[in-house]
Parts: C-alpha cells; sequence; structure tokens
C-alpha cells in the first residue's frame, strides 16, 4: 500500500522525559486517519515531528519518519523548507491567532503561492480568489482586503483552510481544526476539510480529542496515550470490535458528534492507573532516556 | 476621532507655551549677570549702560516687562537679539534647519541601527551574535550621547583624523541655500561636494546622538520581536516553508514595530533636546549652539526665542506621535 505518511517506532524525549513512546502509524494516500487522544497523550508532538517544528528542548532518540516514501526524520533545514507548505501543509488549531495580524488576507495566501511556484502578482492573485471560492467563502474580494481581525473565527479558519490547500500539498496535518469554533461552524469546516480532501485526494492526519468526529470523517485511526499507541485500525474495527480497554472507556464516554468536543470524558480510575503503570514499565524497559 | 485629538493637543499647547514662557521669563531675571554691561562692555559709563537698558526696556517694572513681552510672543515677534542686534526670528529662522537635518538625520540613523542590531540578535539567537548586540545595548544607554561626541572627536578627529569634526560644510565651498537643509538640497541640486562635505560633517554628531536611542530600540524591539516569534502566525510562517531571515524580517518585525514606534517617537523629542550639548561640542551651527551662546552672553529675547521654539518642536512632535500611532496600527485605524 502506498503510505503517504509512515511512522515508524518514534520515540522523542523532553528534557530527559519520555513524551512518545515508540509510536507508529501511517497515512495511506488520499485517506483520512484520525489520532485521537487526551490531553496531553501527544498529538502535536506527533504533528510537529512530521512537520519537523519540535520544540528545542525535544529530541528524537529513535524511530522513522516518511514522507511519500522518502525519509524525512532528520532533513536539513533547507530540504525542509521546500517540502513544508508545497508537499505537507498544516490546518492550524486555533484560528484566532494562526493569522498575522500585521497583513490582508491575500498577502497570507498570496505569499505561499509565490514562495513555491514563483507565481507573479497577478497570478497568484487569481489564484488566492480562486481558492477562496473553493473554501465558500462569499464576496472573496473584499475578504481578500481584509485584516484577520475584521473576520469571524469561521471566516478564519476557511481562510486558513485555503492557505493549507493552496499548493496542493500531498498530505495536511490537520492539530484539531475545528475545537475552537462553535458547533454550527465546526460541522461547515470538518465537511469542507473532507470535501477539499476528497476532491484533491489528499492524505490527512486528522488530530482530535473527539471520536464522534472521527466515526464522521475518518478511514483509519490510532488511539494515543501517555505517548503510546494503544489501538489502531480501520475506523470501522475500532469501533465494533476495539482490543483496548482504554479504547473502550472512551467510546462509552465520547460526546455525540454535534456536541462541543470538550476534553474526553474520564476514563475508570483504575483503568488510568493500569495505563501509567503500562508507561512506568516501558520507561524502566527503555531507561528514561 | 483622530481630528478631535488634534484639536485637544492644539488647545492645551497654548496653557503649555505660557507656561513655559513665564517660566523663562522669571528664570532669566532671576540668575545673576547684567546682560547690558556685558554688551557695553567694561568702558561703558553708568548713563550709556542705562541708556540701553531704556532702549531694551529693561529699566521697567517686571510685570509690564512681561506684558509687552507676551504681546510681542503672541505676534510672532520675539525681539531683537542684544548682542547680534537682529531680530530674533530671523536668527532662529537661520539656524533652524540646520537642527532639523540633524535630528531627522540621526533620528534615521538611530532607527536604522537599532533595527538592524534587533533583528540579528532575533535571527541569531543564542548565538555570540545575540550576545555581541545586548552588550552594545547596555553600552549605549550606559554612554549619553555629549559623551559620544567627545569620544568620537578624540579618535576620529585628533587620533586618526579621517572626519571634520566642526561646522556644516567646507567653509571654502560656496553654497547658498533656499531651504537652509544643506543634505537634502544640495544632493537634489547635484551640487555633489557639497553633499559629501555636509555629510562627513554631520556624522558624527549625528551618530553621537543616534547611539543612546538605537540601543534603546535594539532593546525594546528585540523584546518585542522575542514575543511576536512565539506567535501561532509565526509557526505557521515556518510551516508555509518560509526561511528564517524572512520571517523575522517580514512575518514578524512589522508586528513588533507598533510597540516601539511609541517609544521612538517619545525618545526623539529627548533626541532634539540632546542637540544643544552635541552642536556645541562639534561647533555645529545649529539652534542648540546659538541657545549656549546666548546663554553665555546673557543675550535674554535670544534666549527666550530659542526656548520657546524648542517649546514648540516638542508639542508639535507630540502631537505627530498621536497620529503615526494611530495609523500605524491596524486595529486603531479600522476599529
Ligand atoms: N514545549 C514543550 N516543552 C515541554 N514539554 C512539552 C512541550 N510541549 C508539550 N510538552 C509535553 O509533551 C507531552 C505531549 O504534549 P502534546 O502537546 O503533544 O499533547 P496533546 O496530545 O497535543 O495534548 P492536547 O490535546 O492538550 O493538545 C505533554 O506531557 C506535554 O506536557
Ligand atoms: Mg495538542
Amino acid at each position: 500500500m502506498n503510505d503517504m505518511l509512515a511512522i515508524e517506532a518514534l520515540r522523542i524525549t523532553i528534557a530527559g522525559r519520555n513524551v512518545l513512546r515508540d509510536v507508529s502509524l501511517a497515512v495511506p494516500q488520499g485517506h483520512v486517519h484520525g489520532l485521537v487522544g487526551e490531553s496531553g497523550a501527544g498529538k502535536t508532538m506527533v504533528a510537529r515531528a512530521v512537520l519537523g517544528i519540535l520544540p528545542a528542548a525535544a529530541r528524537v532518540i529513535s524511530g522513522h519518519i516518511a514522507f511519500d516514501g522518502a525519509e524525512i526524520t532528520h532533513m536539513s533545514e533547507r530540504e525542509r523548507r521546500a517540502l513544508l507548505g508545497r508537499g505537507i501543509a498544516l490546518i492550524p488549531q486555533d484560528p484566532m491567532t494562526a493569522l498575522n495580524p500585521a497583513f490582508r488576507i491575500e498577502h497570507q495566501i498570496v505569499d505561499v503561492l509565490r514562495h513555491h511556484f514563483g507565481l507573479g502578482r497577478t497570478a497568484a492573485r487569481a489564484q488566492a480568489l480562486e481558492l477562496m471560492h473553493q473554501v465558500h467563502i462569499r464576496a472573496p474580494e473584499r475578504v481578500l482586503r481584509q485584516f484577520p481581525h475584521e473576520l469571524s473565527g469561521g471566516m478564519r479558519q476557511r481562510v486558513l483552510i485555503a492557505i493549507a490547500f493552496a499548493c496542493r500539498p500531498k498530505l495536511i496535518i490537520a492539530d484539531e481544526p475545528s475545537t475552537a469554533l462553535d458547533v454550527t461552524v465546526q460541522r461547515q469546516v470538518l465537511r469542507l476539510i473532507k470535501h477539499l480532501q476528497a476532491r484533491e485526494n489528499t492524505a490527512v492526519l486528522f488530530v482530535t480529542h473527539n471520536l464522534g468526529v472521527v466515526a464522521k470523517i475518518c478511514d483509519t485511526m490510532t488511539v494515543l496515550h501517555a505517548g503510546r499507541v494503544v489501538e489502531e485500525g480501520s475506523v470501522e474495527a475500532c469501533f465494533e470490535r476495539p482490543a483496548h480497554a482504554y479504547t473502550r472507556a472512551l467510546m462509552a464516554a465520547t460526546p455525540r458528534y454535534d456536541q462541543p468536543a470538550a476534553a474526553l470524558a474520564p476514563v475508570p480510575e483504575a483503568l488510568s492507573r493500569d495505563l501509567a503503570d503500562e508507561a512506568t514499565a516501558w520507561d524502566a524497559r527503555h531507561g528514561a532516556a | 476621532m483622530i481630528g478631535r485629538q488634534v484639536a485637544l493637543r492644539l488647545l492645551l499647547a497654548f496653557p503649555t507655551l505660557f507656561g513655559v514662557a513665564l517660566i523663562v521669563f522669571i528664570l532669566l531675571r532671576v540668575v545673576p549677570g547684567d546682560p547690558i554691561a556685558m554688551m557695553a562692555g567694561v568702558t561703558a559709563t553708568p548713563e550709556e549702560i542705562e541708556r540701553l537698558r531704556g532702549l531694551y526696556g529693561l529699566d521697567r517694572p517686571l510685570l509690564e516687562q512681561f506684558w509687552a513681552y507676551l504681546g510681542q510672543l503672541v505676534q510672532g515677534d520675539f525681539g531683537v537679539s542684544i548682542t547680534r542686534r537682529l531680530p530674533v526670528t530671523e536668527l532662529i529662522f537661520e539656524r533652524l534647519p540646520a537642527t532639523i537635518e540633524l535630528s531627522l538625520f540621526a533620528m534615521a540613523l538611530a532607527v536604522g541601527l537599532g533595527i538592524a542590531l534587533a533583528v540579528a540578535a532575533t535571527y541569531w539567537r543564542g548565538r555570540a551574535a545575540e550576545r555581541m548586540t545586548d552588550g552594545f545595548s547596555a553600552f549605549g544607554l550606559a554612554v549619553p550621547d555629549f559623551l559620544w561626541g567627545l569620544i568620537f572627536i578624540l579618535i576620529l578627529g585628533v587620533l586618526i583624523p579621517v572626519l571634520p569634526i566642526s561646522g556644516r560644510v567646507d567653509p571654502s565651498l560656496s553654497f547658498s541655500s533656499a531651504t537652509g537643509l544643506y543634505l537634502i538640497e544640495s544632493f537634489f541640486r547635484g551640487q555633489f561636494d557639497v553633499f559629501v562635505s555636509t555629510l562627513s560633517r554631520i556624522v558624527l554628531p549625528a551618530l553621537s546622538l543616534a547611539l543612546p536611542l538605537a540601543a534603546i530600540i535594539a532593546r525594546v524591539l528585540k523584546s518585542s520581536l522575542a514575543e511576536v516569534m512565539q506567535q501561532d502566525y509565526i509557526l505557521l510562517a515556518r510551516v508555509k516553508g518560509f526561511g528564517r531571515f524572512r520571517i523575522v524580517m517580514r512575518d514578524a518585525l512589522r508586528n513588533a514595530l507598533v510597540p516601539t514606534v511609541a517609544l521612538t517617537a517619545v525618545q526623539f523629542t529627548f533626541l532634539v533636546g540632546g542637540t544643544v550639548l552635541v552642536e556645541r561640542i562639534f561647533s555645529f551651527p545649529g539652534l542648540g549652539n546659538m541657545a549656549i551662546e546666548a546663554v553665555v552672553n546673557r543675550d535674554l529675547p535670544l534666549i527666550q526665542g530659542v526656548v520657546i521654539t524648542f517649546a514648540l518642536i516638542f508639542i508639535a512632535l507630540n502631537m505627530l506621535i498621536d497620529l503615526t500611532y494611530g495609523l500605524l496600527n491596524p486595529r486603531l485605524r479600522h476599529g
């Protein structure tokens, strides 16, 4: 199978603490892969490792990340710059802070197009306008001239989706792209991502707290707990025959898809103790770096 | 909204100016030293001194002198200089362009240098270059402008005499200026010998004035940049594939500049104040230099005129600061 993203036994520490404990996952071409887990599980760390923007204190101890068949774990800064934005793009979590307040929307879409394709001003502008149509923004000419603070959260998220799809990347990482929005807007945004993904045949690594969202838009999924993979497989398989007690507990507690996706509901205490013990045992086997 | 702000400022300018006029008037009559005696010289007879005193109105009661003086001020008349025997307004307009040119040039240097240092420190964060700019900022702040002036004169004027250290332009060059702004005018009139001569004489006094301000700008802009570099939109810029230099210069700098502009503008008024000593040190024929001569000679009308002029400059600058701040911040502009 042609995997657009393949992570193999990735281990990352921050200040000597294990935050990813041999994480493996694969996102096949054109598929949406859900990465689920409670807060602090390490979902964002996986995303940042793929993008090569780990915090300064983080160390990749072992493991591999491959994009479109090529190893990118320890890529040079220069090679990565050519990849980011063009091959791999990000839909960030918080639309309120992810746009640059000092520049008009047009500038923020056009700059990535010009950077990677060397487009002229007019061509880039036409392309930006086309993208605005594709993310269903009404009155795109006016929005292009506006500053971020003049737009609603939902509008900004649409702009960010337009930016992510601008260079037609093969892989998009979406880090909880809807949690900051209210429920109706959330649903529209998810539908939009799914729609564009299907049309462009983009692979998506979709990070979320919300199993309902996973059920709705993902093909395959990975459940992460304390930096360890506790469940993986196709979405149907995981939902019908969850292998791990943790997944079962999450599903029992999962808010419905159209409810606000706050943190996952707490799992039984005995179970979280067991999981914590497992993580400690893992650290004991592998050394705390 | 901005219109009302300006109107309010203008209204407030009157009491400010009145206060300045009053303080200067009182101070000059309280401090010891008789200007007329100094002007007349040691050979003058008491009668001659009395006659001159009457001529300049200095024999009348203080309150009357003050009213006469205020009445003149309102008409834009600062009286006649005691030592130069020319209208003070004329003398001021002769010197004002030199000080304006020096201040603006110094300001441009300070802004350019300050931004360059802050950008370099941000780009090379955690490396030797960052510590060097920090060291420079500390040093630049610790040494006041007039001391920089003396240091430059000693090093570049005396030890290794590469730059002229006095005047505004080589006296052997003939240049009759229409605006008094030698640097700009000579450039646009294509008289490059005058331009180079003016430039070589303005660089050191301007640099003396600029260094402390550059240090402040560098320090504030650096911390402002550090904060901006933590923002989500900078992370997104990295994920777009932009290089670090571009991110600092294009995506971060404009956001970081907003808080720096207000501070720079306020500091600019201090820089203008600093011209008084620095012009003196470099024998730069500006307003400040003339102010010191006037004080030395106890030339009361001239001192009053120069001080009021400086007060007017400061009021105008403060008004400009408010306006630029409103224009720079898109949130204030549209909100
Ligand atoms: N910059 C950082 N410095 C130190 N530790 C960090 C940093 N960022 C994250 N961590 C730690 O790494 C672990 C994984 O964090 P991560 O942000 O990946 O979790 P997450 O699954 O994305 O959680 P959330 O759902 O809250 O976003 C956590 O224990 C967190 O405390
Ligand atoms: Mg996260």
